[in-house]
């Protein structure tokens, strides 16, 4: 170690080394936490091996595993994904376009604040799931009222996070810009909106989670084609196997997606000084 | 006259923070308002340098009433507040609007000039107190303001580094001529420092006295000169009646 030290001085050098070991620590944690969950599996497939579980109540893994490749073999599994897929993304763009735009003017205008955000407050009040019903009844079972209720779903959570974002910039900062004559229109694109953007992307995050949240509601309550469908489909067929399989791929893309986003808010503030990494 | 103040005060919600001040302060003179918490000192340095608009009196700098911000004006002040998101270069730049080429060159300039000529890259999560400091002095010289104000902005640093730092305003101030007023509590930094030091009592604050320094630059810090008007000043802010 020492040695090596010597032989290379470079700070750079060395800050590929401190990146390269975070890395690895990386792995090996993901390792670690990895143990467990592949234990319960081997267990489960044992047991179910050994008929301890019903096969008509909790199928053995590998039965989900040959379910969903099945599925992927024949095309319908990229049908229902990516149908699921569609009205998330769909929802979380018109949610997040609209909580962008109302929270930003409730963030920058006092008055803005005073005649919108009660109003806003008391629809948040309302469980999301209750508007499943009046949705339906005012578009149908289509695209629409399905894409209406994820978009309302994500709203509540961007809307908030933009508000207390814009609102909480730091006044010592926006002196900063006054000290340098920016206009208001200045003050707005350099200072509070890069410093209001860790609590939008907060917000982007925990909205993106109600939307795969609603998707299933809005799915179960009546589509053709969709993973929440799927969940419909194995309850009425009596294949829990396909039940099973469809809430891992809900986990696997609800993951995935974070993920994306995730690094996307790595790479925006990654002038951040964090000590916890979420 | 750098600067020029008439009868100045300042009222918040009926409760006079200052009044009665008047002060000026010639070209390339370094003037210390000297005073206890509370006696409003920040206060006045705000209007003067038109971000508190709203005060009483006359203030003139370069003979112009302030009545907003000034462009001759630049302000350090007691935190660095630098913007997290931008690296040092890009905060010292912030508050030039010339071409990109032209600012970068600028600002690297006056980055040397400070002791962080290989620091540009770096973010304010990276840099220690005393460097983050530097940045903020950095960034209010690139306009090259003809009047510098300072509000206490070495009170958060260790010694040494505050040291440091008021010989690093000295030197800036021997190559630019800037005018500078700055607002501290700290007898021995304004001995060191001013030419002029203004001080200031009671509440509402008003002036008591002006004590003149005088003393050839660079001052030795342990002078017996200054250790005399050290207790003058303690005098006259007459700490145990306040």
């Amino acid at each position: 170690m020492v040695k090596q030290a010597i032989s290379i001085p470079g700070a750079s050098r060395q800050a590929t080394k401190d990146k390269a070991k975070v890395k690895t620590g990386g792995v090996r944690k993901a390792l670690l936490g990895g143990i467990l969950p592949l234990v319960l599996v081997i267990i489960w497939e044992a047991l179910s091996r050994a008929e301890v579980f019903p096969a008509y109540q909790l199928p053995a893994p590998s039965v989900i595993l040959s379910t969903i490749i099945g599925m992927a073999q024949d095309g319908s599994l990229w049908s229902h994904v990516g149908i699921t897929v569609y009205r998330v993304f769909a929802g979380f763009l018109i949610g997040s376009l609209v909580a962008v735009v109302l929270g930003s003017v409730v963030g920058f205008y006092k008055k803005a604040e005073h005649v919108l955000d009660p109003t806003i407050q008391a629809f948040r009040s309302i469980p999301s799931l209750a508007w499943v019903p009046l949705f339906i009844l005012w578009m149908g079972i289509g695209e629409p009222s399905k894409v209406t209720m994820i978009a309302v779903g994500v709203f509540f959570p961007v809307y908030l996070n933009t508000v207390s974002g814009i609102a909480g910039v730091d006044r010592k900062l926006i002196e900063v810009g006054h000290m340098y004559g920016l206009n208001a229109y200045q003050l707005v694109t350099r200072v509070i909106l890069p410093a209001a953007l860790p609590s939008f992307l907060t917000g982007l995050r925990s909205g993106l989670g109600l939307g795969w949240m609603f998707v299933v509601a809005a799915e179960l309550m009546g589509a053709s084609q969709g993973l929440g469908y799927l969940l419909v489909v194995g309850q009425n067929t009596l294949s829990p196997e396909t039940i099973i399989a469809s809430i891992i791929l809900f986990a696997v893309i609800g993951k995935l997606s974070d993920w994306i986003l995730k690094i996307i808010e790595e790479r925006a503030l990654h002038y951040q000084d964090r000590a916890v990494q979420s | 006259m750098a600067l020029e103040l008439k009868n100045v005060g300042r009222t918040f919600d009926g409760q006079t923070a200052v009044r009665n001040v008047n002060l000026s302060a010639g070209e390339g003179e370094i003037i210390g308002l000297l005073g206890t918490s509370g006696c409003g000192k920040s206060t006045l340095l705000r209007a003067i340098s038109g971000l508190d608009g709203n005060y009483d009196g006359e203030i003139r700098l370069n003979g112009k009433l302030v009545d907003g911000v000034q462009e001759s004006a630049g302000f350090i002040f007691q935190e660095p507040r630098l913007f997290p998101w931008l690296t040092v270069l890009e905060n010292v730049t912030f508050g030039l609007s010339s071409k990109a080429g032209d600012k970068e060159k600028k600002g690297r300039e006056i980055l040397r000039k400070v002791g962080l000529g290989d620091s540009e890259n770096l973010y304010p999560k990276e840099l220690s107190g005393g460097m983050a400091q530097r940045v903020a002095i950095a960034r209010a010289l690139v306009t090259s303001p003809e009047v510098l104000l300072l509000d206490e902005p070495f009170s958060a640093l260790d010694a040494f580094t505050k040291m440091q730092l008021q010989d690093l305003l000295l030197d800036i101030w021997k190559e630019a001529g800037t005018t500078m007023v700055l607002v501290t509590h700290d007898i021995d930094e304004a001995l060191y420092l001013c030419d002029r030091i203004v001080i200031l009592r009671g509440r509402p604050g008003e002036v008591v006295s002006e004590i003149n320094v005088g003393e050839p630059r660079p001052r030795p810090r342990g002078s017996t000169r200054l250790a005399e008007l050290k207790t003058d000043i303690l005098e006259s802010l007459d700490l145990s009646r306040s």
